[in-house]
């Protein structure tokens, strides 16, 4: 055929004893481009083939020392500097409890550049297309055989002298390997056109309905059992009551405690004149006072009642609790411009229970008195 | 009984077989058609794993409440497991790498089945930690990663050591065993007849051309793995020891963990490793290759890591004592004679007693002999890390606080299905690639290496 070129002669040898003898015969006759091949390695052969040691070595101690280095100084970040966590009040940087993870990505580093440099940089693998590949030669050393392959590539080479080289060592089968030179330039068909657009088509196909059927068809709703429980929250609505509202009522023709129907309602002048504070001042009622009033009432009418809103402006300033009128009032109207509002001032019946709101007033008393004092 | 000679070493491979019909025993099995009892065998692993698949998605659906652990046994079958698996994988490597380290050339003819074993089992023992964080599909925590949290994992925990010691034991066990593999598969390459399956070896293989050139990198390489997979497998069981010892419950925190578990994982693989060699042997017709006296050695080392087993088991009760600790006292005196106590003496008899049978040559050389004491063997190690796991939670320090614990259904479920994985893996090993290195055996048989002994 056109374009066979001749890639090496080889010889079939059928004794370890003849291809150790044969390797050291290539080397003495000068040869350098040749190789051996045999099923399983023989003893001595580096030495008799003239190859220097294995440098693989080296790369396993520059990646297994990196692994090593970039470790550590991973855990150090993590453990010292971007997220800094005391356990059991140890330093941050703990180097006996970093050890096993070093070791590990040590190991880790070192088996898979070894093997990653040896296969993919050292032999130039994956090379299916190498001359020797499908001929009766591999077929032979691959199984019991042993072959010494000198390539025409070495400067020596001469067809009929290494066949009779090859006869004086005792070859039992000398094959002349062939490749197609077109063969090496054709483009793979793997490279045409029609193939690419199959591949664009299946992605095409294969990226939409994954999507589809990953998110809807097998989507499962994450867990949030702890946010989604089987019971009403305020505002919900309720399939169990007819008005479907979930947020219900007080029964009618009942009070909750604490919250009897106020009395005066529109009625100031009469709430300021029946209305007693029920509760006696003490350090823990003035406390409970100015804690509500910090609460509810200080954003407008500021920290001391001095009229100071926080709300800075946003809203109406309301008059000061300091005034003569206010200092005037009794604490039953007091109690009851908490209760009912009063101008812009809404009301807080519904925020404050009864018995805090006249808390609050007793504070609102010790804040008169304390800045009163101050003034006079 | 006639005297042996122990001076001389026998022969690895018996008889005196051609590289070719070597060959033609370990790959001519492939090529064949399955016969019915492997799809006997078959049928019967993937039911179990199809039990295993089940009790897993209840698992998943219903949540770790499916089992039977509850406070204050928060550890059970799971970790059991976990632990069990972990040790089986140990003798896959202790055969490829330290015996390779050792230059003990017998183990050529066992070397590859073995790891593919340690393969399948760490995959086994992966699924437990996995499922016991009750939310595996939250697993990718357990690698530090940028994540939108700002969170990193705590590097300081034995868990995490875990993690990274079980990974890259299983990455590190895969190139080992891939890069023994290669050669093999390019024989197989250039053996085959079929089309699809020189397509398939000949990707495998990536283009192996059994250079000596390639050769002599080739060993190097693998003298490197062997010298990293040593001290790896060491480390792999001597943090899952960390995972109890670390932690301050009685009868965990103790400093004899980390060389008795690795011993007690060496004990049970090899055991593991036995039964099933037991088994390929026949099947397979390669009673020379993998000889009677492959199985005794193993049986010798079974009886050496069984004593050394036994001797962590007495030493822990010496301990116990002499340290005065009360709290560790009564956990030890709880695991003889508490409510667990049946399964420590089940754990003693098998682990301890048993394997002293191997004393007697004529047992160590009886096949159906060392196959029930090697079943015996992985009964008793599996108890082992159920007595460690059990005995101490269900015991700890307040009384009040103290509990017991019953597997179930769904655990034994679990349990089994990883029986039925392991099995099936190993099936679809032993018909789809070489169980036993042709590339190996064939540089130990007699005979194979040049006479001279290399160049002069």
């Amino acid at each position: 055929m056109q374009n066979e070129r001749l890639y090496s002669l080889s010889a079939i040898f059928r004794t370890p004893d003849e291809i150790a003898h044969a390797a050291e015969e290539a080397v003495n006759a000068g040869y350098t481009r040749f190789d051996i091949h045999s099923p399983y390695p023989i003893h001595g052969m580096p030495k008799a083939m003239g190859l220097k040691p294995s440098k693989l070595g080296y790369v396993t101690l520059v990646f297994g020392l990196s692994g090593a280095a970039l470790a550590l100084l991973f855990m150090w970040w993590v453990n010292v500097i971007e997220y800094p966590l005391v356990i059991g009040g140890k330093p941050l940087f703990q180097l006996p409890a970093f050890i096993p993870v070093t070791f590990e990505i040590t190991v880790l580093m070192a088996a898979i550049f070894t093997v990653v440099g040896m296969l993919f940089v050292v032999f130039r693998f994956p090379n299916n297309s190498h001359p020797l590949h499908d001929t009766a030669y591999m077929k032979a050393v691959s199984a019991d055989k042993y072959g010494l392959t000198i390539q025409t590539a070495d400067p020596m080479f001469d067809d009929a002298a290494v066949r009779e080289f090859f006869q004086r060592l005792g070859a039992a089968e000398i094959h002349a390997i062939e490749y197609n030179q077109t063969e090496f330039e054709t483009r793979p068909e793997i490279f045409e056109r029609r193939f690419i657009l199959l591949l664009v088509l299946v992605a095409l196909l294969v990226g939409p309905s994954t999507y589809i059927v990953l998110n809807h068809a097998l989507y499962m709703p994450p867990f949030n059992w702890m946010m989604e429980q089987e019971k009403i929250n305020p505002q919900m609505k309720s399939e169990l009551f007819a008005d479907g509202f979930g947020m219900r009522l007080p029964v009618e023709g009942t009070v909750a405690r604490g919250r009897l129907p106020y009395p005066f309602k529109g009625q100031p002048e009469l709430a300021a004149k029946f209305l007693i504070n029920p509760i006696v001042p003490n350090e823990s009622v003035l406390e409970l006072g100015k804690k509500k009033y910090n609460t509810f009432c200080s954003p407008c009418h500021g920290n001391f009642g001095d009229a100071d809103s926080r709300l800075r402006g946003q809203f109406p300033n309301p008059p000061t609790l300091h005034s003569d009128k206010i200092r005037g009032w009794s604490d039953g109207m007091m109690f009851h411009v908490i209760t009912e509002g009063q101008n812009i001032m809404p009301s807080y019946a519904a925020q404050i229970k009864e018995d805090d709101r006249w808390a609050i007033v007793h504070y609102v008393r010790a804040l008169q008195r304390a800045l009163g004092a101050i003034a006079i | 009984m006639s005297t042996v000679d122990y001076s001389v070493e026998p022969q690895v491979v018996e008889g005196k077989p051609t590289l070719a019909s070597i060959d033609d025993a370990i790959a001519n099995p492939i090529d064949a058609k399955p016969t019915k009892a492997w799809f006997i065998a078959i049928s019967i692993s993937g039911f179990m794993l199809l039990i295993g698949a089940a009790s897993l998605a209840v698992t998943l659906i219903v949540g770790v409440g499916a089992w039977g652990v509850n406070q204050p046994v928060g550890w059970g079958f799971d970790i059991v497991n976990f632990v069990f698996w972990v040790g089986i994988g140990h003798a896959g490597t202790l055969i490829s790498a330290i015996l390779f380290l050792l230059r003990q050339k017998w183990r050529t003819g066992i070397a590859r089945f073995a790891e593919a074993m340690t393969i399948f089992a760490v995959m086994c023992a992966g699924i437990f930690p996995l499922i016991h964080t009750g939310r595996p599909w939250l697993g990718g925590y357990l690698m530090p990663y940028p994540n939108q949290h700002g969170l990193w994992i705590n590097f300081t925990s034995p868990l995490v050591w875990d993690v990274f010691a079980v990974s890259t034991y299983f990455a590190v066990s895969a190139i080992f065993w891939y890069v023994g593999l290669i050669p093999d598969f390019a024989t197989l390459r250039d053996r085959t007849v079929s089309r699809i399956k020189k397509i398939v070896y000949s990707i495998l293989s990536l283009g192996w051309r059994h250079s000596n050139r390639h050769w002599q990198h080739y060993e190097m390489a693998y003298l490197i793995l062997a010298g990293f997979a040593t001290p790896l497998v060491l480390s792999v069981h001597t943090i899952v020891s960390f995972d109890f010892a670390v932690s301050i419950i009685p009868g965990w925190h103790t400093t004899i963990f980390p060389p008795y578990f690795v011993a007690g994982a060496v004990f049970s693989g090899f055991a593991m490793v036995q039964n099933m060699l037991i088994g390929i042997r026949k099947i397979y017709n390669i009673e020379h290759i993998i000889t009677i006296d492959h199985l005794e050695k193993m049986n010798k080392i079974m009886i050496t890591t069984g004593m050394m087993v036994g001797y962590a088991y007495g030493m822990e009760f010496f301990i116990a004592w002499y340290s005065g600790n009360s709290a560790e006292t009564f956990v030890f005196l709880n695991r003889a004679l508490g409510p667990y106590a049946w399964a420590y003496w089940t754990m003693v008899v098998c682990n301890v007693v048993i394997p002293q049978l191997f004393w007697f040559r004529k047992i160590r050389r009886s096949i159906p002999a060392m196959f029930v004491i090697g079943v015996l063997v992985n009964v008793g190690m599996w108890f082992e890390r159920f007595v460690i796991v059990v005995t101490s939670l269900s015991r700890d320090y307040l009384p009040s606080s103290w509990g017991s614990y019953v597997p179930s259904m769904y655990d034994i479920g679990i349990l089994i299905g990883s029986f039925g994985l392991f099995f099936t893996l190993l099936l679809l090993f032993v018909k789809s690639m070489p169980v036993v290195s042709m590339s190996e055996v064939k540089g130990v048989i007699e005979g194979a290496q040049p006479s001279h002994g290399g160049s002069h």
